[in-house]
């Protein structure tokens, strides 16, 4: 029994001299169970939407207030025309556009029903899906109101319409998700244990003393991985589209460049990641939690971003595949282009750029 | 032998905080010339090699390798020297011929004379029968002989051994002694590191660090001799005490 008590000692030691083994332990459940618990909310607040009120009269002012008032909607902007929609969708600024049909409250009174059209933005299906039955549950509510002080009942007709997405395809969301996710993955996973490898054997140590530039050994590694992480891309789209017909909508030269632009983002992570993980095992582990999670649960890929309480919102703009994502999602499924998606662009060039620069930072220190 | 020096380090100083890992070293090697750098382990003898190749600057202190600076010629310097680690740093997962091919390459050297000098290389070790296996499929000793050939593939000036012979069986180490000393005879000027005694026999002269400094350097006779030893493990026995005493 002593024998065993010391034996067990000994493994407790090791466990809690290791702090990695308790961030595991302890901290992955913990962040786990705050994220999903926080993040996977079915009930929505201050989505953003438009309306064009072709009636302008008391009851469309009355339900408009209703709807506005009910803390799940903020209005972004009054539209003037149908015009308007398409382009206030594209900008990706709103989630549903609400329109009321000329005479309102004039057909409400004379034939009892009038018509209300409903239009969601269902590059997020579920999350459209979500937005629109909020919006049909206070439209309800309203005519409940109004059919009891009345003895003809009244009915609102509400016209529900899907945006970009009318079948409410899922696939819409998890072929540009599982693009970002596999890229992220793949790309940083591979570089950062390919160079650690390389420390751990010790051939990186000969191939500093050799005349090749750091940077031209780093190039070197990063390169066929670039290659190989593009074909990956291509091969996913292939599949969105022939499977599960996905079309690319907009520009696919800038498809193309914006997938390029993140796989070396990804690329200029794993090899941040390497330089300061010495072995194989530490660089897996590191890209693992540090990446996989994060990006499948804060990038808006499964869950909706603007559903998330405002702390996870700032800590998802730190998601590179949070951007990637919404430039990819409005080229794929809205057809927009580079105006559309200039700023995240930026971001993720400012990403590629930060990853770089702290790298070959660490780079350079660790030869001193 | 013309003595003329290609290693010259004068005053050599590095520290990583306030530990000082190389004190005021100061010492020649010679063209041609066999040089052993001895030291018990944490003596600092792989901080100073890791100098000597450019992996890293010195606190203070000059360094002169091949006719280069080491602040300034770096580059050169590279162009000039070869590098063997312990670990025999040969990619475990592609053949002989594509090691050295790779490594010649990035040397700069070009392909027909790559290809020329590999068939050579693999007749002179006897390798030719297992130029397309992988590396991992060799025992030590192979391995071992290759990475030094490897070393010197570019027909280096210097050649820097940080203990070469780790891990083998005294046969072998016999062997790749014979080769150190083929090398040198080409010219190549050969900086050693080890931990066996015997081995430092076999050196022209070899310098014994301890606490981060040189307390000897000599031929390994005169050693013998000064210390009154009747081999080199009792010299290095006899500095290491000193030191500890003093």
């Amino acid at each position: 029994m002593k024998r065993f008590i010391g034996f067990v000692i000994k493994e407790f030691n090791h466990i809690l001299r290791d702090y990695r083994t308790m961030i595991i332990l302890f901290g992955i459940p913990v962040a786990q169970i705050i994220i999903f618990g926080y993040v996977v909310r079915n009930e929505i607040q201050d989505v953003k939407i438009a309306i064009l009120d072709l009636s302008k009269d008391e009851v469309t002012q009355e339900l408009t207030n209703k709807i506005l008032s009910s803390n799940y909607f903020i209005l972004y902007k009054n539209l003037e025309n149908n015009n308007e929609i398409e382009e206030v969708f594209k900008t990706g600024k709103v989630n549903e556009v609400i329109i009321f049909e000329p005479g309102f409250s004039q057909n409400l009174e004379k034939e009892g029903t009038a018509n209300i059209q409903l239009l969601a933005d269902a590059s997020d299906p579920n999350f459209a899906n979500l937005v629109t039955n909020y919006t049909n549950g206070i439209i309800n509510n309203y005519v409940s109101e109004l059919n009891k002080n009345s003895a003809s009942p009244f009915t609102i007709l509400p016209n529900v319409r899907f945006y970009f997405n009318p079948e409410l395809k899922s696939a819409y969301m998890f072929i540009p998700g599982t693009i970002a996710l596999i890229l992220m993955l793949v790309s940083a996973i591979m570089t950062s244990i390919s160079i650690a490898r390389e420390k751990e054997l010790g051939t990186m140590e000969v191939l500093l003393v050799s005349p090749l530039k750091p940077l031209q050994i780093i190039l070197g590694k990063v390169t066929p991985y670039v290659l190989l992480s593009f074909i990956n891309a291509l091969v996913i789209l292939a599949l969105g589209n022939l499977v599960f017909h996905i079309p690319v909508r907009g520009s696919m030269a800038l498809f193309m460049i914006i997938n390029l632009l993140y796989i070396v983002l990804a690329l200029s992570l794993g090899i941040l990641i390497s330089t300061f993980s010495n072995s194989q095992q530490t660089a897996m582990f590191v890209s693992m939690f540090a990446l996989m999670l994060p990006t499948m649960l804060l990038s808006g890929f499964i869950f909706p971003i603007e559903n998330m309480p405002k702390v996870l919102q700032v800590l998802s703009n730190l998601m590179p595949a949070r951007w990637f994502l919404a430039i990819i999602k409005n080229i794929m499924i809205k057809g927009t282009g580079l105006l559309y998606v200039w700023k995240e662009t930026l971001i993720l060039i400012g990403f590629i750029v930060f990853f770089i620069a702290v790298s070959t930072r660490k780079f350079k220190y660790r030869l001193e | 032998m013309t003595r003329e020096p290609i290693i010259i380090v004068n005053n050599l100083v590095k520290k990583f905080g306030h530990f000082v890992a190389n004190d005021h070293l100061t010492f020649e090697v010679f063209r041609g010339e066999i040089f052993g750098f001895l030291g018990a382990n944490g003596a600092g003898k792989t901080t100073a090699i890791r100098i000597l190749c450019g992996l890293s600057f010195p606190t203070s202190g000059e360094v002169n390798i091949a006719g280069y600076d080491i602040y300034r010629q770096r580059d050169l310097i590279k162009k000039n020297i070869g590098y063997m680690s312990q670990k025999f740093s040969l990619y475990e997962d592609l053949t002989v011929k594509e090691n050295i091919h790779f490594y010649a390459g990035i040397y700069g050297i070009g392909i027909t004379e790559i290809k020329k000098r590999t068939q050579q290389l693999l007749e002179e070790l006897e390798l030719k029968n297992v130029e397309n296996k992988l590396i991992k499929e060799l025992p030590l000793g192979w391995r071992q002989k290759l990475a030094f050939s490897v070393a010197i593939f570019h027909n280096p000036r210097i050649v820097f051994l940080d203990e070469p012979t780790g891990g083998v069986d005294p046969v072998t180490r016999r062997r790749f002694w014979e080769l150190i000393y083929g090398a040198a005879e080409k010219g190549i000027t050969i900086f050693v590191t080890t931990h066996y005694m015997d081995e430092a026999e076999y050196c022209h002269r070899v310098s014994i660090m301890d606490q981060g400094r040189i307390e000897a350097l000599d031929k390994p006779d005169k050693l013998k001799t000064r210390y009154n030893a009747g081999n080199m493990d009792e010299v290095f026995l006899q500095i290491a005490r000193k030191t500890k005493i003093g």
